[in-house]
């Protein structure tokens, strides 16, 4: 099967068979990126964070279903944790989505964090880009659950929504410095627990202390997804958003640096790889190393040495 | 290449119990495979559809309330119709030993009952997904 062809045809199965040689890095996966690629940048990626237990899965699930009934298609990539001593994963998202499976509309994809520690997987943006070919509308990625520096969301997202529960109490400190810089928007989810109001509050003080580089201030929605509430003014408030930024140029240019940033990773990836076939499978560093470990030269003079052999 | 075994754990079906499942999910995992676990009371279609969409090279089904001889065997069916000719389907649970030959027949590739080490599921596993 002619896996980027029949993906662009809307073939669900070449989708789901692209995403994995994407993760999975086979050595058809830029070809298949080479054809989809022209047929990318229409989607609207919404990325949706915040720590372990806030809802993210179940709020995803009532974003998706609200999208559905406004009769917008959506993709949604759901990443959970990677085991760093097995590879293992268990990857439970969909528990909270089943309403969503046999809705052809909505494609839904769980991914491993493999090692990747900014809360996505190295291919999400890429399997971003998969569904975004294949026609999605909205695309949805929802974060692992997050800390306090988990921040890679931002570079994957237009609209980075961060969702938090009350009853977290001086946790709400702990995690000040990361994720709640980037949020665009601010969920309370569990608003029906004690300490609703005092979480929006707090992020209100927060957000009065900051310093923006624009005149958006951030707006704080209280919802309790698993009934369903609030959801469809959250949606209201991504709307304003993405319409902010669509009209002062916001948008342009982090799509613009999303781009930059992702030609320089290949860029990197390409010359370490380069590097490691030069240098590391012909022995040649094993002898450097020798070198090294017997003071005879030093790291920088190598590395003067070598770059300049091999970037002439 | 970071080729890795995606195997969804699906319990079709309507009885409550997960925690079989849920130990097999583990040992799964521990044994370095991606597990996408689904929750209880699935319908076929939505098996076959979630196993489309995460492209899983092992469907792992769970059923304790008997109606394995209906829904395994449509489970089957439903994945190959959607063009997933080499995916290995796996059962497990209270399945009497004179069922086994039928299931097989329609295509589980292999049946676990009560008792069996989640070890024998990972070695099955490893031993019979194409690479």
């Amino acid at each position: 099967m002619d896996i980027a062809q029949e993906l662009l045809n809307g073939n669900r199965l070449a989708l789901s068979r692209a995403i994995t040689a994407i993760e999975n890095e086979y050595d058809d996966a830029a070809e298949i990126m080479k054809k989809i690629y022209p047929h990318t940048g229409k989607a609207y990626v919404l990325g949706i964070t915040g720590p372990p237990g806030a809802g993210k899965s179940t709020l995803t699930d009532k974003i998706a279903h609200e999208y559905r009934s406004q009769g917008k298609t959506v993709g949604i990539i759901a990443v959970d944790p990677t085991s760093p001593f097995t590879g293992g994963a268990i990857l439970g998202d969909r528990i909270r989505m089943n309403s969503l499976t046999l809705d052809e509309g909505v494609f839904i994809r769980s991914m491993g964090t493999r090692g990747s520690l900014g809360g996505l997987s190295h291919k999400t943006a890429d399997a971003v880009k998969a569904m975004d070919a294949f026609g999605k509308d909205i695309i949805i990625v929802e974060t692992v659950g997050v800390g306090q520096s988990e921040v890679d969301i931002v570079k994957a997202a237009d609209t980075t929504m961060v969702v938090l529960i009350p009853g977290m109490g001086d946790d709400i400190q702990a995690i000040k410095a990361g994720i709640l810089e980037i949020g665009d928007l601010f969920t309370i989810n569990k608003a029906d627990l004690d300490g609703a109001d005092k979480l929006v509050r707090e992020i209100n003080m927060m957000l009065d202390l900051d310093t923006f580089m624009t005149d958006w201030r951030p707006p704080i929605e209280k919802v309790v997804a698993n009934q369903g509430e609030g959801i469809t003014e959250l949606i209201g408030r991504v709307k304003q958003h993405r319409e902010y930024i669509e009209g002062n140029g916001e948008l342009t240019k982090r799509r613009t640096k999303r781009t930059r940033d992702e030609l320089m990773d290949i860029l990197n990836s390409r010359i370490g790889a380069y590097l490691k076939k030069k240098i590391v499978d012909t022995g040649r560093l094993d002898d450097l190393v020798e070198k090294l470990k017997a003071r005879e030269t030093d790291p920088y003079t190598v590395a003067d040495a070598l770059t300049s052999e091999m970037l002439k | 290449m970071d080729k890795k075994i995606r195997v969804l754990v699906a319990k079709p079906g309507l009885d409550g119990h997960d925690r079989g499942a849920k130990v097999v999910a583990r040992a799964l995992r521990d044994a370095g495979f991606e597990v996408i676990y689904t929750g209880l009371r699935q319908t076929p279609e939505q098996i076959a559809e979630a196993a489309l969409q995460e492209d899983v090279n092992v469907v792992a089904m769970s059923i304790l309330s008997g109606a394995h001889p209906h829904l395994f065997p449509k489970v089957v069916n439903l994945v190959r119709e959607k063009g997933m000719k080499d995916v290995l389907i796996i059962g497990g649970g209270v399945i009497p030993e004179s069922d086994i030959p039928a299931l097989k027949e329609a295509g589980i590739a292999e049946v676990f009952t009560p008792g069996t080490p989640t070890g024998d599921v990972v070695k099955f596993i490893n031993e019979h997904v194409k690479a």
